[in-house]
């Protein structure tokens, strides 16, 4: 194109012509536009009916994720061979917006050059552009034969979501190939059309695919040349309308609201928003209908979401509930969402809404499958948000009364006594008030007399559950050593609350958040602790204005670099230690290095990684309410992820949360591999392997010690 | 069909240790949380799906004091039209037919199809709904498992009786029935819904009310009395194994073996 | 003392082994007097249940009408406030049949009513004395029932062991009743029983069953039974709770609301013991119970008590039985 630019400065006339096609380009052009337009104003109007959500705040910061993670694509190569495919046809288009945008108009004004685009620039461009252009191609190319034949498995459409959508694929992938084609004809024709007739030739690129194309039309005749000049802008101009006119009809609408989505993407990791946007808790009560229960629910930013999906499959890939049979995908709650908008508010006919989605395109399994793990999140390229969606389908399942009976009564527990056990508030601290722990660590419960600097935490699970006391016990053993002058709640404190929230009780979980903040705050604390990354993930992002609260794994790696922890090497040579990331922990608040720089300081500990860790980390099955939800599954996450810490050469599992602890332990049992996996706690492990110098006992005194804390540690641990 | 269901409000057998309390003449109370009795619950969600399906109301009535209303709102919260207290001095101490004497005074005031109750509580005798069904002179059946409404005068039930079978049975209306558990899956109920009907008024009806005369209910009119809590003193019972897993596993074996089994 | 009735369940001529625990009952309420045997029903069921009592009732009311074939206890209490003179006390089963008949009976009567009752601890002036059991058998009480109107009583079925020595003596004076009854009509009919479902296995034919309670703790967990069953070349029962989170089918539930089994040995595996459970368990057979709770009721009913963890003991009871076999074999 810029070869005619160069041409028109030397010679005012152009070898091949356009002009005979002016008014035919005209209305093309016009109609595409029209066309466009009138689409995507069709595809904005659910937005406008569905709920507010603030997303204008901090501007630079949400611009640098547009950076990140549109621009430079920074999710992408987290799939190798399709993130960089995606990489290439991405910055092609990118490159080739411009002349896309001037070839359109060229039909119209033959002598059309883009302002600041003529002289050095423009040349330099041209050549960026025909190398983008044959880049492009190539990618499409390899990206259609890999569609066709060699079917990843994350693309595959289970029957029950409906028709292959390889078809679509390749369409899309055919319309862009034509495009570059076209282009290139156009070119190439025009070039070859120059060297018959002497003139100065523009220069293309070699081995770029006009330069191959301009190669093959040497010897045609002008006239040949000429309508293949015409006719490859017919086709591009017409393809191109084509092509964006197609945009908003399926899952290439992402190519032009992925800046919009990832502008939009929500900042706060492990946040949930609130049941609406703009109604603080004490308006909740005139709120009619809490989440979302028809599609009209949703914000527009969550439709958007579903507008955006590029049907990648990588979030569904990396699901633990898809992984292990259960009816959830997230792919397909996007798609089926997308499909329903498509349908309710189509291009042509008449809106309709108010169908309710549980029971029509979700099903009540399928949402109440997800353990929030957020997988799918961490996954999509085009930051479209889970969690926040499945919470708010669960909050309009709990308003209308569809609970499932398994968890009808742990939340029932949990709303008169505290806790999803039903056990007595009065014996919350007994897991701390045994005699002979008493003892060796005395653990004080905070009241009117007794306070402290930092709070610990427990949390239901750790604080009731047989073997999880024994999480508890070492923790505090921990804090003892390190001399932090800490306090329990004891019979005050509720449970935390975070899995009543994320399975839709949203008002039960202001009730204990409530009670728990007040005992919080009389208590007069300065600092939270707690080994609990749920109860963690809770008090830092559910609760608001309290004050700061740490994991234990990040006191420990403080307290190891301090060197105030100084630990005895392992005993037992031949174990091999993985760390499995909690999720809580981990992917919702990256805290992904302080438990290994910990494991890592013991002396002799052998440490292997597990393929998928970091980020990256399997969901043992989920904790909280979510223990007592019977799925349909065909096997266990946890047993999957011990079958992983097996294959990664691991005998020892490290955890540092006690739900994936339950987890990991049963699923032990479950996968046959008992006596040939463990796991152990963080904090179990650092208690056992901390140097404990005791000068002034002898070794019968110490070894005494010794027996009554494992007495104390076996007596409450269950068979 | 206009359908009430008689309430009780119950210590939660799951979320309370009974204990007997120090002085030994009852279960130490302090500490109990209480909530709905589960047959009753039950029956309150059966009566809601009835009424959605042929139309009609639910009215939710307790025998009982102020602190049992908040079982009648969890139950309006959970669709239930009408929730009411029945309500009164001389009605304490009654034993079971008192109860049946008092509901029954109730049932006559209104125009009532189908009365449900739970077949039994946790401290009760399954005992209040055949009687209140004796006393209206109401055909009456027990353990109910499905309920099938025929036409405006008849039902279609069925009972649980022994090996898991079900007898069906047909059934007059005006009828009483106790409902058995996992008759169906009762909707949940949280402190949102319960929030929501804060506001709605529950009349309480006393002895005046219903035309009840104190010599019929109350401690005095009652025929049973408990006289005190008791834990029983554990008789012999089994022989328990002391010894290690594997000498436990081979005595069970020859056990197995001399009974015929291991065949 | 008011004269004492029990009302007798049968079927296909068979009677119920509640008839002759009734009969025990009713000697610890008054040792003095003997019992009054009532039965309904019609035919020669009727006939051959009455022969069936031999002498634990030296006098048997026998009330035949057609429309009491199938016992319908609308139609039954109609019947029974024909023949039974006031102020007397009727023992009835706490099963099935007596929660749909006493309490409006007692009504009827203008009688006490107390049911389910464990123990009787005597008479004293005109009240009845004795103990029930509340929030699940967790506690126990004792309750004064007042008499002077007569009373109906229901017994929980196994509560009382069945007198000694019955058979052998002279069969008890059947009298007929049934002229005093006339038409019986009632607000419900009895239309059909549905029978549940057999299932694949049949527990109630097998000598030898290895029965789950919720000690099982999750489905994947019902597999260790399974196995053990095979190994011992029997077969696996459960209680109510493993039928209701769906982890074995109802057909293999023991207890009032399922199947009666009557096995020579019953192996209880994390069973707590709810009475409800033991009610389906008839014949006394030989009871193994395994549970990690030592106070768990179930101790006080069986014969062998192991305190350990079912999902342990369990697989090595498997792997020895195995081992038993394979040598047996050679």
């Amino acid at each position: 194109m810029a070869g005619i630019l160069a041409t028109a400065q030397v010679t005012s006339s152009l070898a091949l012509s356009l002009a005979s096609g002016r008014s035919l380009f005209l209305i093309i052009d016009l109609l595409g536009i029209a066309c466009f337009s009138y689409l995507v104003a069709k595809r904005l109007l659910p937005l406008l009916r569905g709920q507010r959500d603030f997303r204008l705040d901090r501007p630079w910061l949400r611009l640098g994720k547009v950076l990140k993670f549109w621009l430079v694509q920074w999710k992408q190569p987290r799939y190798f061979v399709a993130g960089i495919l995606h990489i290439f046809l991405f910055a092609g288009f990118l490159v080739l917006l411009i002349h896309s945008f001037s070839l359109v108009i060229v039909g119209i004004s033959e002598h059309f050059v883009m302002p600041g685009f003529s002289g050095r620039v423009g040349d330099v461009y041209d050549v960026l552009k025909d190398y983008a252009a044959t880049l492009v191609f190539f990618s499409v190319a390899i990206a259609a034969v890999r569609r066709a034949f060699f079917k990843p498995a994350r693309y595959a459409v289970p029957a029950k979501y409906g028709k292959d959508h390889t078809t679509e694929a390749v369409f899309i992938l055919g319309l862009i190939a034509t495009l570059m084609i076209a282009d290139g004809f156009f070119d190439a024709s025009h070039a070859a059309a120059q060297l018959q007739l002497g003139q100065a030739v523009q220069w293309l690129p070699v081995l770029s695919l006009p330069w191959m194309l301009k190669s093959a039309l040497l010897s045609a005749p002008l006239a040949t040349l000429q309508t293949i000049h015409f006719g490859a802008y017919v086709v591009h101009d017409l393809t191109f309308f084509v092509f964006l006119c197609f945009l908003p009809m399926g899952k290439h609408f992402h190519v032009i609201t992925s800046f919009f989505n990832v502008y939009f993407a929500k900042l706060d990791r492990g946040t949930l928003k609130p049941v609406r946007w703009g109604v603080t808790d004490d308006h909740l009560d005139q709120v009619k209908s809490f989440g979302v229960k028809t599609f009209e629910d949703f914000t527009w930013k969550h439709m958007l979401d579903f507008y955006t999906c590029a049907d990648c499959g990588r979030c569904s890939d990396n699901c633990p509930a898809n992984a292990v049979g259960r009816p959830l995908s997230p792919r397909f709650l996007t798609i089926k969402a997308r499909d329903y908008a498509f349908q309710h508010y189509p291009v042509l006919g008449h809106e309709s809404n108010g169908t309710p989605l549980i029971g029509s395109i979700y099903s009540e399994d399928e949402i109440w499958s997800c353990t929030t793990c957020g997988a799918c999140e961490a996954e999509c390229p085009l930051l479209i948000e889970y969690i926040d969606k499945v919470v708010d389908l669960r909050r309009g399942m709990v308003d209308d009364g569809n609970v499932p009976q398994s968890l009808q009564k742990p939340l029932k527990a949990l709303e008169s006594r505290g806790n999803p056990y039903g056990k007595m508030e009065k014996k919350k601290a007994d897991w701390a008030n045994a005699k002979e722990f008493q003892q060796i660590c005395p653990v004080k419960t905070l009241d009117a007399k007794n306070g402290a600097d930092t709070l610990y935490f427990v949390d239901s699970i750790t604080a009731y559950d047989d073997r999880m006391q024994s999480i508890g016990r070492a923790t505090a053993k921990i804090l003892n050593h390190v001399g932090e002058n800490f306090g329990i709640l004891g019979a005050s404190e509720r449970d935390s609350g975070h899995e009543v929230r994320r399975f839709g009780e949203e008002t039960l979980f202001m009730a204990l958040r409530d009670h728990n903040v007040e005992a919080i705050r009389a208590s007069g604390i300065r600092r939270i602790v707690t080994a609990d990354p749920h109860a963690y993930n809770a008090l830092k992002h559910d609760y608001k204005n309290l004050p700061p609260v740490e994991h234990i794994s990040q006191v420990i790696a403080r307290e190891v670099k301090t060197g105030k922890i100084k630990f005895d090497p392992i005993a037992n040579e031949n174990s091999v230690y993985t760390y499995h990331d909690p999720c809580y922990l981990g992917r919702h608040n990256q805290i992904y290095d302080d438990p290994r720089d910990v494991l890592d300081a013991i002396p002799g500990l052998k440490r292997v990684e597990m393929t998928r860790s970091r980020d990256r980390s399997f969901c043992c099955g989920g904790g909280g309410l979510m223990l007592f939800y019977e799925p349909k599954e065909d096997q266990r996450m946890g047993v999957k992820r011990v079958q992983m810490a097996a294959e990664a050469g691991a005998n020892v599992m490290v955890t540092a949360c006690p739900f994936c602890m339950v987890n990991i332990e049963d699923a032990i049992k479950v996968a046959g591999l008992e006596g040939k996996m463990t796991a152990i706690d963080l904090a179990e492990l650092v208690d056992q392997q901390i140097a404990r110098p005791s000068p002034d006992l002898n070794k019968e005194q110490a070894d005494e010690i010794k027996d009554c804390v494992a007495t104390s540690e076996s007596a409450s641990r269950p068979e | 069909m206009e359908i009430l269901v008689c309430v009780r409000r119950v210590p939660d057998t799951s979320e309370n240790e009974i204990e007997l309390n120090r002085a030994g003449n009852d279960i130490e109370r302090d500490e109990l949380v209480y909530s709905i009795n589960e047959a009753d619950n039950y029956a309150v969600e059966e009566a809601l799906q009835i009424a959605a399906r042929v139309g009609g109301t639910v009215t939710v009535a307790t025998v009982g004091s102020e602190d049992d209303e908040e079982v009648l709102r969890r139950e309006m919260a959970m669709g239930a039209n009408r929730g009411v207290l029945i309500s009164d001095d001389a009605f304490s101490g009654s034993d079971g037919r008192g109860i049946a004497t008092i509901l029954k005074a109730f049932v006559e005031q209104g125009h009532y199809d189908l009365v449900l109750t739970g077949v039994q509580a946790e401290d009760g005798g399954a005992q209040v709904g055949g009687m209140l069904a004796a006393l209206l002179d109401y055909p009456f059946a027990s353990l109910v498992t499905s309920i099938e409404p025929l036409d405006a005068k008849k039902l279609k039930i069925g009972r649980e009786i022994a090996g898991g079978n079900k007898e069906m049975n047909e059934i007059d209306l005006p009828c009483v029935l106790s409902i058995q558990t996992g008759i169906n899956e009762p909707r949940y109920v949280g402190m949102r819904g319960i929030r929501q009907v804060a506001g709605v008024p529950i009349p309480t009806f006393g002895a005046k009310d219903l035309g009840i005369g104190a010599c019929a209910v109350g401690e005095a009119a009652a025929k049973v009395r408990r006289v005190d809590y008791f834990v029983p003193a554990l008789g012999k019972g089994a022989e328990i194994l002391r010894g290690t897993r594997e000498e436990n596993v081979d005595k069970v074996l020859e056990l197995v073996a001399a009974k015929g089994g291991l065949k | 003392m008011a004269r004492i009735f029990a009302y007798i369940v049968h079927k296909n001529g068979v009677v119920d082994d509640s008839a002759f625990e009734l009969a025990a009952a009713a000697r610890k309420i008054d040792p003095a007097a003997a019992p009054t045997a009532i039965l309904t029903g019609s035919g020669a069921d009727l006939d051959a249940a009455c022969a069936a009592l031999g002498a634990s009732y030296p006098e048997i009311w026998k009330i035949a009408n057609d429309a009491l074939a199938y016992p319908n206890a609308e139609l039954v209490r109609k019947a029974l406030l024909k023949v039974l003179p006031s102020d007397s006390i009727v023992l009835v089963a706490h099963d099935h049949f007596g929660i749909d008949l006493a309490p409006g009976l007692s009504i009827q009567l203008n009688a006490a009513f107390v049911s389910d009752v464990v123990d009787i601890s005597g008479v004293e002036a005109a009240d009845l004395k004795v103990v029930r059991q509340e929030f699940g058998g967790q506690v126990s009480t004792q309750v004064r029932c007042n008499v002077a109107t007569g009373a109906v009583v229901t017994i929980r079925p196994g509560a009382f062991k069945a007198l000694e020595g019955a058979a052998g003596l002279v069969a008890g004076n059947v009298i007929e009743k049934s002229s005093e009854v006339g038409t019986l009509t009632a607000g419900r009919r009895y239309l059909e029983t549905v029978v549940a479902d057999a299932g694949d296995v049949d527990i109630t034919k097998h000598n030898v069953l290895v029965s789950i309670g919720r000690g099982i703790q999750e489905k994947d967990n019902v597999a260790i039974a399974l196995e053990l069953a095979e190994a011992l070349g029997a077969a696996v029962s459960c209680s109510r709770p493993v039928v209701d989170a769906k982890w074995l089918d109802k057909s293999r539930q023991v207890g009032s609301s399922g199947k009666t089994v009557k096995p020579k040995l019953y192996l209880a595996c994390g069973i707590s013991g709810a009475f409800q459970h033991l009610a389906g368990i008839k014949g006394s057979p030989f009871l193994i119970a395994i549970n990690k709770n030592p106070k768990a009721p179930i101790f006080q009913v069986a014969d062998i008590g192991i305190v350990d963890d079912i999902l342990e003991f369990l697989p090595e009871l498997t792997n020895k039985a195995r081992e038993l076999r394979s040598v047996a074999a050679k």
